[in-house]
C-alpha cells in the first residue's frame, strides 16, 4: 500500500562496487534492501556456516549469479546503517530530490503527512526530538570571555572546578563551637555528588535496549555522573551500578518497589517531558519482552501504558504527599527531583514544586526527545528550555526559594557551548538524553517508535540489540562527557572562572544577538555591545 | 509489642519510631490516637509485622509497602496501598479517593464506601495478584486503567436507589477483573469493558475472599454470597492498538 505517498529517501547502490556480501540485506531492519532475485540470499543461507572447502565452490556462484542488490526507497528512513557498514563504500542515500511545486505555507512534509493520514486514518507518530524550524536562543546568546582589564584562567595550569552537588540547600548555615573549632549545627538534605554538571536524562529499558542502559550506567560511573532509569524499572544487571543512578516513579509506576527506591541514589517523580508535555506513555506489548517484563514487573505482551497524569496527582499538594512518600521510604537520605515540561506557566508551577519539598527540579524544553509521541505534540507543544530556566530562575530568586532546589535543564543540549549558556542562564546541571545516543550512533531518523532501530538503540530485537556492545558503547559515552567537561573549563577559563559555581545563573555573562526586547526581557540578558 | 500513643505526634516522627523498632526487631505494633498521621507502613518490608492503628491514619497509608499487615479501626483516607507491593490492610470503616494506585500485589479490605479513583492502574505480575475488596459503593472512575488484580465492590446495606458505583466504571482497563455484587447501569460503563456472568472459575476465587471479607466484619457469608453478581472484564487487551499510522 503505497498510496500518494513518494519515498523520502532514495538509495542508490554502486553495482561496480557491490560484492554482494549481503551485508545490508541481512542488516537493514526495515526491509528496504533485499536481493533482486533472491537467488543469492538462497544461497547466502545455504553457506551460512562458510565451511572452507566450500569456498570455491561459494566464489564460483557469486560470480554466475546475475543477482544484485536493489532498494524499496519507501521502506529507508535514512539510518545510515547501511551506509556505515558497507564494506565497500558501495551505498549511498540522499534526500528524494523529487520537486513539489513551491509553496511557502504548504511544504512537502505537510502533504505528505496528509497522505498518509488520508491513507491510516491514524495519530501521526515520532521518535527523537522537535525538528522544525522554532528560532534557537542558544543560538542567538554568546558568552563573555575575559580581556585586558581581568586576567583569563588556563585551566592546563590551574585548578579548575566542575563538581556539582544536586539537592536542596539550606536558607542559612549556622555554626556552635566545638573542641576543634566551629562545628556546623544545619543538618543538611541529601545531596548527589556530579564531578561534571552533566547527567543522561531518563531513558527507560523498553524505550532504548539493554545495552543501552548498561552504556549509559558504566558510562555515569566512569564519569561520577548519573543515568537515569526513566519509567521502566531497574534491570538487575544496572546493580552494580545503583550509586549512579536516578530511580524514576512515573504515571505508571513500573518497576517500582521498595528496594527499586531504596537501590537509587536519587528518585524522580517524572510529571511530563519535554517532548510530549501533558501525554502519558504507552510502550506497546511487542516489546514487552521476558526481560522487559521482568525489569517492569508486568506480564510478558502486555502493553504497559502510562497514564497522561498520575491519577494520584491533580495538586501541589498532592504532588507533595508524593514528594514525601517517596522520603518516607527511603528514610529522608535520598533527594526526590520532579521533572515537567517546559510550558507556559512553568515558573509558577515550579515555584509550587519547591514548595512542595522538592529537591531538584528537571525542566525538559520542547527539544527533548522522546521513543514515541504523537508528531503533532512533539511539535507544537511546550516552550523553549532557555526561556522556561531563565523564567524559573528569576521566579524562585524573586520569592528567595532559589537556594531550596537544584535545577537540571534538558530539551535539546548539542555541545558544551549550550550547557555554559544554560547554566549560566540559571540550572545546576544539564541532562543529555538526544546527544547521549547519537554518540551511541544514532542517526536521528525518529524512528524509534517502530522498534527496527537498526543501532540496537531503540529496539528490543535480539538480532538488533546484539549489534550495540555496552562496553564500547560506554567508551564512547565517557569519552563525550570528557570532552564536553575540558571545553567547559575552556570556557570558564576565558570567563576568569575558576568553578562551574561562579557562573551558575550570572546572566551578565550572555549577550543577546538579533533577540527581540521582550526576548531579552525574558531570557534576562542583555543586548551584544552593551556593557556591563 | 510496641504501643505508641500518635496522639499530637509528627508522622515523621511516628514512622520513624516504628522504623527504628523494625530495625530492632519488632513485629508488633498497637498505634492509638492516631488521627490523620501520614504515610503508616510506607516502604516497610517484613512480611511479619502487624500494626494495629486505633484511629484514623492519614494519606498514603502502607503506600510502597511490601509485605506487613495493617488493620485499622476507624475509616482511612485517600491514597491507602499506594503502589503497595505485598502485605495487607483492613479497614473496619470507609476510605477515600486513590486506593490500590498502581497496586501490584497484597489485598485491601474496606468494610464500607470507598471514594472516586479507586483502583486505578492496579497491575499484576506473576505470582503477584493485587486484590481490593470494598463492602459498601464507589465513585466515579472505579478500575480506571487497570492491568491486573482484582476489584470486588460488593454495595453492601447502601440506601435504596443509591449506584453501586459510579461513572467511567474500568474506562481504559486492559487486565484484570472486577467483581460486582449487583449489575451497575451499563451507560456508567468504560467503553472497553463488558459485564458478563460468573463461572466456577471465577466463584472458586472469589467465595475464598468473600468468606475472608465476612470473617473481619463479622457478616454472613450467606447474605453476602447471596445476590447477584457479575463481572466487568476488559474487552480488548489492546484498546489503544489502532489508533497511530504505522
Amino acid at each position: 500500500m503505497r498510496g500518494y505517498l513518494p519515498p523520502e529517501y532514495l538509495v542508490h547502490i554502486d553495482h561496480g562496487k557491490c560484492r554482494r556480501c549481503g551485508n545490508c540485506v541481512r542488516n537493514c531492519a526495515f526491509g528496504a534492501l533485499q536481493f533482486e532475485h533472491g537467488a543469492w540470499q538462497q544461497i547466502m543461507r545455504i553457506f551460512q556456516h562458510g565451511q572452507d572447502d566450500l569456498q570455491q565452490v561459494f566464489d564460483k556462484i557469486k560470480e554466475n549469479v546475475p543477482d544484485r542488490v536493489v532498494a524499496d526507497h519507501h521502506k529507508c528512513v535514512q539510518c545510515h546503517y547501511c551506509v556505515t557498514h558497507c564494506p565497500e563504500g558501495a551505498i549511498s542515500v540522499q534526500p528524494n530530490p523529487l520537486a513539489y511545486r513551491g509553496n511557502y505555507h504548504w511544504q512537502p512534509h505537510h502533504l505528505k503527512n496528509i497522505w498518509l493520514q488520508a491513507e491510516t486514518g491514524g495519530k501521526l507518530l515520532t521518535g527523537a526530538g522537535n525538528d522544525k524550524t522554532y528560532f534557537s536562543y542558544f543560538d542567538h546568546m554568546v558568552l563573555d570571555a575575559c580581556q585586558v582589564t581581568n586576567p583569563s584562567i588556563d585551566p592546563l595550569r590551574e585548578p579548575m572546578e566542575l563538581r556539582t552537588y544536586l539537592g536542596s540547600r539550606p536558607d542559612a548555615l549556622e555554626f556552635e563551637s566545638g573542641p576543634d573549632g566551629p562545628v556546623l549545627k544545619t543538618k543538611l538534605a541529601p545531596a548527589v555528588r556530579l564531578e561534571t554538571p552533566l547527567v543522561f536524562a531518563g531513558m527507560s529499558y523498553g524505550a532504548v535496549s539493554l545495552n543501552a542502559h548498561k552504556a549509559l550506567a558504566m558510562a555515569a560511573k566512569a564519569c561520577g555522573i548519573l543515568m537515569n532509569t526513566g519509567e521502566g524499572g531497574l534491570h538487575t544487571d544496572l546493580y552494580p551500578y545503583a550509586d549512579w543512578i536516578m530511580v524514576q516513579v512515573a504515571s505508571g509506576r513500573f518497576g517500582i518497589d521498595p528496594d527499586y527506591l531504596r537501590r537509587g541514589v536519587a528518585v524522580e517523580i517524572k510529571i511530563g517531558q519535554g517532548a510530549k508535555p501533558g501525554i502519558g506513555g504507552h510502550l506497546p506489548g511487542e516489546k514487552v519482552d521476558e526481560e522487559v517484563s521482568r525489569t517492569r514487573m508486568i506480564p510478558v505482551g502486555s502493553d504497559a501504558l502510562s497514564p497522561a497524569p498520575h491519577h494520584d496527582i491533580y495538586s501541589i499538594e498532592d504532588l507533595s504527599q508524593l514528594i514525601y512518600a517517596l522520603k518516607e521510604a527511603t528514610e529522608y537520605t535520598k533527594p526526590v527531583a520532579v521533572k515537567i515540561a517546559a510550558v507556559h506557566n512553568v515558573a509558577a508551577i515550579a515555584s509550587g514544586i519547591a514548595r512542595a519539598g522538592a529537591d531538584i527540579i528537571t525542566i525538559d524544553g520542547f527539544r527533548g526527545g522522546t521513543g514515541a509521541t504523537p508528531l503533532i505534540i512533539r511539535d507544537h507543544v511546550g516552550i523553549p528550555i532557555e526561556m522556561a530556566l531563565a523564567a524559573v530562575d528569576d521566579r524562585l530568586r524573586q520569592e528567595g526559594i532559589r537556594n531550596r532546589v537544584s535545577l537540571v535543564a534538558s530539551g535539546g543540549i548539542r555541545h558544551s557551548g549550550d550547557v555554559a549558556k544554560a547554566i549560566a542562564l540559571g540550572a545546576d546541571a544539564v541532562a543529555i538524553g538526544t546527544a547521549a545516543l547519537i554518540a551511541m550512533g544514532c542517526r536521528l531518523c525518529q524512528k524509534c517508535y517502530t522498534g527496527n532501530c537498526n543501532w540496537g538503540i531503540a529496539t528490543q530485537k535480539p538480532e538488533l540489540t546484539a549489534r550495540l556492545d555496552p562496553e564500547r558503547a560506554a567508551e564512547r559515552l565517557v569519552n563525550l562527557i570528557r570532552g564536553w567537561s575540558l571545553e567547559l573549563k575552556e570556557i570558564l577559563g576565558a570567563l576568569g572562572l575558576n568553578a562551574v559555581e561562579s557562573l551558575r545563573g550570572s546572566r551578565l555573562r550572555l549577550r543577546g544577538i538579533g533577540l527581540s526586547e521582550s526576548d531579552l526581557r525574558v531570557l534576562g540578558i542583555k543586548n551584544a555591545g552593551v556593557g556591563a | 509489642m510496641l504501643r505508641i500513643d500518635a496522639g499530637g505526634l509528627h508522622y515523621r516522627l511516628l514512622n520513624q519510631q516504628i522504623r527504628d523498632a523494625v530495625r530492632n526487631g519488632e513485629t508488633e505494633f498497637v498505634l492509638d490516637n492516631v488521627n490523620g498521621q501520614r504515610y503508616i507502613g510506607t516502604g516497610l518490608e517484613s512480611a511479619n509485622i502487624r500494626i494495629t492503628i486505633n484511629g484514623v491514619p492519614g494519606n498514603d497509608l502502607a503506600a510502597f509497602m511490601s509485605g506487613p499487615e495493617i488493620t485499622v479501626w476507624g475509616n482511612a483516607q485517600d491514597g491507602v496501598g499506594n503502589t503497595m507491593n505485598a502485605g495487607k490492610v483492613v479497614v473496619h470503616g470507609a476510605a477515600g479517593d486513590v486506593l490500590g494506585y498502581g497496586m501490584r500485589g497484597g489485598k485491601l479490605f474496606i468494610r464500607g464506601n470507598v471514594g472516586y479513583r479507586v483502583g486505578i492502574h492496579m497491575k499484576e505480575y506473576r505470582d503477584m495478584m493485587p486484590v481490593l475488596v470494598v463492602g459498601g459503593t464507589a465513585g466515579a472512575f472505579f478500575g480506571e486503567y487497570m492491568a491486573g488484580g482484582r476489584l470486588v465492590l460488593l454495595g453492601l446495606d447502601r440506601p435504596d436507589g443509591a449506584p453501586l458505583a459510579g461513572d467511567y466504571l474500568g474506562t481504559g482497563m486492559h487486565g484484570g477483573v472486577i467483581y460486582l455484587r449487583g449489575r451497575p447501569d451499563e451507560s456508567t460503563l468504560g467503553k472497553e469493558v463488558k459485564l458478563f456472568d460468573l463461572d466456577e472459575s471465577d466463584w472458586a476465587f472469589l467465595e475464598p475472599l468473600l468468606e475472608e471479607f465476612c470473617r473481619y466484619y463479622g457478616r454472613e457469608f450467606a447474605e453476602v454470597r447471596g445476590a447477584d453478581f457479575c463481572k466487568l472484564i476488559p474487552v480488548s487487551h489492546r484498546p489503544y492498538g489502532r489508533l497511530y499510522t504505522p
